[in-house]
């Protein structure tokens, strides 16, 4: 690694002042997990580390509009064990727990996560298919961007330089809604995937059609990819085992893999429509379970509320 | 360019001017001469250099020693108390829980960390949380049940 300034700003604004300082030669740091292996192998060179790690306040996990919003510093392991998250959206947690090992989920922050933008990461697909968003934030103020239209290129955004993740949010789950991450992992449990795929889908109150569906997957593309013509044809269609298929293969067209050792581009390309519609299949279920835990599901929802009340 | 650092080593104070760029791994074991931590993959993947960072395991070839300032810092060196071994420790001399013995520090580290969260953990629960510490003797059946024994060895 090249030397470097180190600094420690206390908030926001101290941050935004010393990237105004360093300009384009200084590089925010959080985690570090990402960025320390680019330093070392001199892909990325910064004159000036700017250390988020003394910035407090941004990293709360907590209901909004039913949603949840996280704070740009949480970190992967704080979103995995979070009792909130477990409860609210099983996935989101069981999604953060799939990244790396604990020792990179401690520091890995979910920010910096989705800055890094490398499309092999675990979160964006699940994220996209819930239809998170980003609060970025620079002296001028903030701006919400979707998380379907974030990720550029290959490491890439549509961050500017002075912007920095404040804020993560997943709005609320529709009712009749189902979701499922899968992860293909032939290799090894703390592997990137080789590919992965997110769906989200809602019913009509029948059960019977599809009300909507999202669909996103990862390790496919130079960013995760949301395969909305795959969308379009599940969108008001009834709910039948050979609509998923064809979603799985309709999904194909939108990847565009690289061979490497983890598999071929055509394999990974087969592997994209199997695991869309594994996503899809595994929704529908998690819809069925849903409704059957729902009686349940009221009980508790009263022991909470009387729990506050005290 | 030098950052002076105060953070706690094994419950003992130490105060050091460090380059920004030093390395946690480098730090503690080329200055504090800590050799206990071992640096294998050098990105974050095999385990070797397992420290705890206010209780928390990290890979110290991934932190930059600046980041230690005013931070609590346990390495393997730091988990005998008084001349006596952790349990985790004597559980894994008894139950013969490493082969060369390059990834024990980091094992053992990790395995510590799990035990302060979780003192009787299943076999599942070891596997989830030690799958990021490789042994490449591939002696994973005695490392498991190294931890899964050593609540035996706790007072």
């Amino acid at each position: 690694m090249i030397p470097f300034e180190y600094r420690t700003p206390k908030n926001l604004k101290e941050v935004h002042a010393t990237l105004k300082e360093f300009g384009s030669d200084a590089k925010l740091i959080a985690g570090g997990t990402a960025l320390v292996i680019m330093m070392k192998q001199r892909l990325v060179r910064p004159t000036c580390l700017v250390s988020l790690r003394s910035v407090r306040g941004l990293n709360s996990i907590e209901l909004k509009d039913g949603g949840l919003r996280i704070g740009g510093l949480a970190t992967h392991r704080e979103v995995e064990s979070s009792a909130l998250v477990r409860r609210r959206l099983p996935l989101l947690a069981e999604t953060y727990h799939h990244v790396a090992t604990i020792r990179v989920r401690n520091r890995a922050t979910v920010g910096g996560g989705l800055a890094h933008a490398d499309p092999n990461q675990d979160p964006p697909p699940t994220l996209i298919a819930l239809g998170a968003t980003v609060k970025a934030t620079s002296p001028n103020g903030s701006r919400v961007i979707p998380l379907d239209e974030f990720f550029t290129d290959y490491y890439e955004t549509v961050l500017n330089l002075d912007e920095i993740i404040t804020e993560l949010n997943i709005p609320k789950m529709a009712t009749n809604t189902g979701a499922a991450y899968l992860k293909f992992l032939p290799r090894t449990a703390d592997d990137y995937a080789t590919v992965s795929a997110a769906a989200v889908l809602t019913l009509d109150k029948s059960h019977k059609i599809i009300h909507d569906v999202r669909i996103a997957l990862g390790s496919v593309g130079t960013t995760p990819i949301r395969a909305t013509a795959a969308e379009d044809l599940l969108r008001g269609q009834p709910v039948k085992a050979e609509a998923f298929a064809e979603a799985g293969e309709k999904a194909k067209e939108a990847v565009d893999p690289v061979s490497d050792f983890r598999g071929s581009a055509g394999y990974k390309k087969e592997m994209a429509g199997v695991f869309v519609r594994r996503a899809l299949e595994k929704a529908l279920a998690n819809i069925r379970q849903l409704a059957k835990a729902k009686p349940a599901a009221k009980t508790t929802k009263k022991t909470v509320k009387k729990r506050r009340k005290r | 360019m030098n950052k002076k650092i105060k953070l706690r080593v094994n419950g003992k104070k130490v105060e050091a001017e460090v380059p920004t760029n030093r390395l946690m791994i480098d730090f503690l074991r080329y200055d504090l001469g800590l050799t206990g931590t071992k640096e294998g993959c050098s990105v974050g993947v095999c385990g070797a250099c397992t420290v705890l960072v206010n209780g928390d395991m990290v890979s110290a070839c991934l932190e930059l020693a600046v980041f230690a300032d005013g931070h609590d810092i346990t390495t393997v060196e730091g988990l005998a108390k008084n001349g006596e071994l952790h349990p985790v420790q004597k559980s894994f001399i008894q139950y013969g829980g490493f082969q060369c013995g390059i990834c024990t520090p980091g094992q053992v580290v990790a395995a510590k960390a799990l035990l302060d969260e979780n003192p009787r953990p299943n076999e599942e629960e070891i596997k989830d949380w030690m799958m990021g510490n490789l042994c490449r003797c591939t002696g994973y059946y005695k490392i498991i049940e190294s931890i899964q024994k050593a609540h035996q060895f706790a007072k």
